[in-house]
């Protein structure tokens, strides 16, 4: 094909160019890059008899705002509690005595852990513990507890 | 009689023998021929315009058929989505399974499915030809290497194009359904693009995507030149080099997305 080099370099540094915009469009318009690297963050750590269907990067949010992410989910093998890393952004800071508990956003929605702050006048530091923590309401659980509960009513009547 | 069974046995096993020996032997020409490409990479790049023709010829030719693909697969994608989201009332999700879908998975694939047919093919076309009318052989009687001079070019035009044409069908697909999705249907705009913020990801989603196209033009770059270069130089050797570059690129690309979805998501769930 008779293409002159001038011509040719024109349409590959607008192809490249182009393909460098949709990246850049993926990353600020598709993904997070804005809320990503930008706020590096402190870690808390939260223990819980049951954490139900939460997963890594499921948000943190308190009072409905997303405040970070899961981090990390293991198991502690002597207490046989799961212990749940939070990644919160910098810029919030929580009492000393926040509630974390794990929520259901709907019946269907994302599992999420709730942060409920108390009123202590001192805020967690990096790489501490929740103490009070709720576990997730196991939708199973609670049905057999009801029918066990209807059961002992009807029978003691 | 049963020494003819016998004979008949022995046969069938002698050539799935040879058969699987040539396979492994052809295997082991390609990795060689793929260190020799690498190699003579340096030499290719002094000349830096043999590869942006080549980038012009692979990646902005096959421009087209990448946008006109993305843009439908995204509007195929949020008809479809939205009529199994809505039936859970989760139809404000529609802009994250798009998003999803298009950016881990149909993105890289889709467009390297295309990428083999439309700029595979021709990269082994037109080696095959060249070996075919003995311009490979010209080229090595004036001391020019081939491989720098036709082959590494083509491979890195089609390695460099590949992640761009990606990114670009992604990008349009993700277009596609904001128009079918926010525009046709109605979903409110907040909730698509919200949505879609909050659930996909740069590292772990975009970041990935954009190794998968890459593993997948190299892969594609690679098979093309090889079977150009390795056809048989006649008419009918060119045209079944031309249809493996297709079949084994696209096996390629599912194999390899396979295995690197493995790696990169499992760990999510």
């Amino acid at each position: 094909m008779n293409l002159n080099r001038s011509t040719l370099d024109l349409w590959v540094g607008a192809f490249v160019a182009m393909g460098i915009g949709a990246i850049l469009f993926l990353a600020l318009k598709v993904g997070n890059l804005v809320n990503w690297g930008s706020t590096p963050g402190y870690r808390l750590e939260a223990r819980f008899d049951n954490i139900g269907g939460l997963k890594l990067r499921a948000p943190v949010k308190a009072a409905g705002v997303v405040v970070g992410r899961v981090e990390r989910i293991k198991l502690d093998p002597a207490t046989y509690q799961a212990v749940v890393t939070l990644k919160v952004d910098h810029g919030y800071e929580f009492t000393t005595d926040t509630i974390a508990s794990i929520l259901t956003s709907g019946l269907l929605g994302e599992v999420y852990i709730g942060l409920d702050p108390g009123g202590d006048p001192k805020m967690l530091a990096d790489g501490t513990r929740l103490t009070k923590t709720q576990s997730a309401v196991i939708l199973e659980k609670l049905i057999g507890q009801f029918l066990v509960d209807k059961a002992a009513n009807t029978g003691g009547k | 009689m049963l020494s003819a069974v016998v004979t008949g046995l022995a046969e069938s096993l002698r050539r799935l023998g040879s058969g699987a020996i040539a396979a492994i032997g052809r295997l082991g020409y390609a990795a060689r021929f793929f260190v020799a490409v690498i190699y003579e990479s340096p030499a290719a790049f002094a000349r830096l315009h043999l590869t942006v023709r080549e980038i012009y010829f692979s990646g902005v030719l096959s421009l087209i058929i990448i946008l006109v693909s993305g843009l439908f697969v995204g509007m195929v994608l949020a008809l479809q989505g939205y009529d199994v989201l809505q039936r859970y009332g989760a139809d404000e999700s529609l802009g994250v399974l798009v998003a999803l879908s298009l950016v881990r998975e149909l993105g890289p694939v889709v467009a390297g499915l295309l990428f083999a047919s439309r700029a595979g093919s021709a990269i082994t076309a037109e080696i095959g030809l060249m070996k075919a009318t003995e311009q490979l052989s010209a080229m090595e009687m004036m001391a020019v290497d081939p491989l720098a001079r036709v082959v590494a070019p083509r491979f890195w035009g089609g390695v460099i194009s590949m992640p761009f044409l990606a990114a670009l069908f992604s990008t349009l697909g993700v277009f596609g359904a904001y128009l079918v999705g926010v525009r046709l249907i109605g979903i409110d705009p907040g909730a698509f693009w919200g949505n879609m913020q909050a659930g996909v990801d740069f590292r772990f989603d975009i970041v990935n995507g954009v190794i998968k196209s890459a593993v997948f033009g190299t892969a594609v770059s690679l098979i093309a030149v090889f079977e150009g270069f390795d056809a048989k130089p006649t008419a009918e050797g060119v045209s079944s080099a031309t249809t493996r570059t297709v079949v084994e690129s696209s096996l390629a690309i599912l194999a390899l997305d396979f295995v690197l979805t493995v790696f990169m998501f499992r760990g999510l769930t």
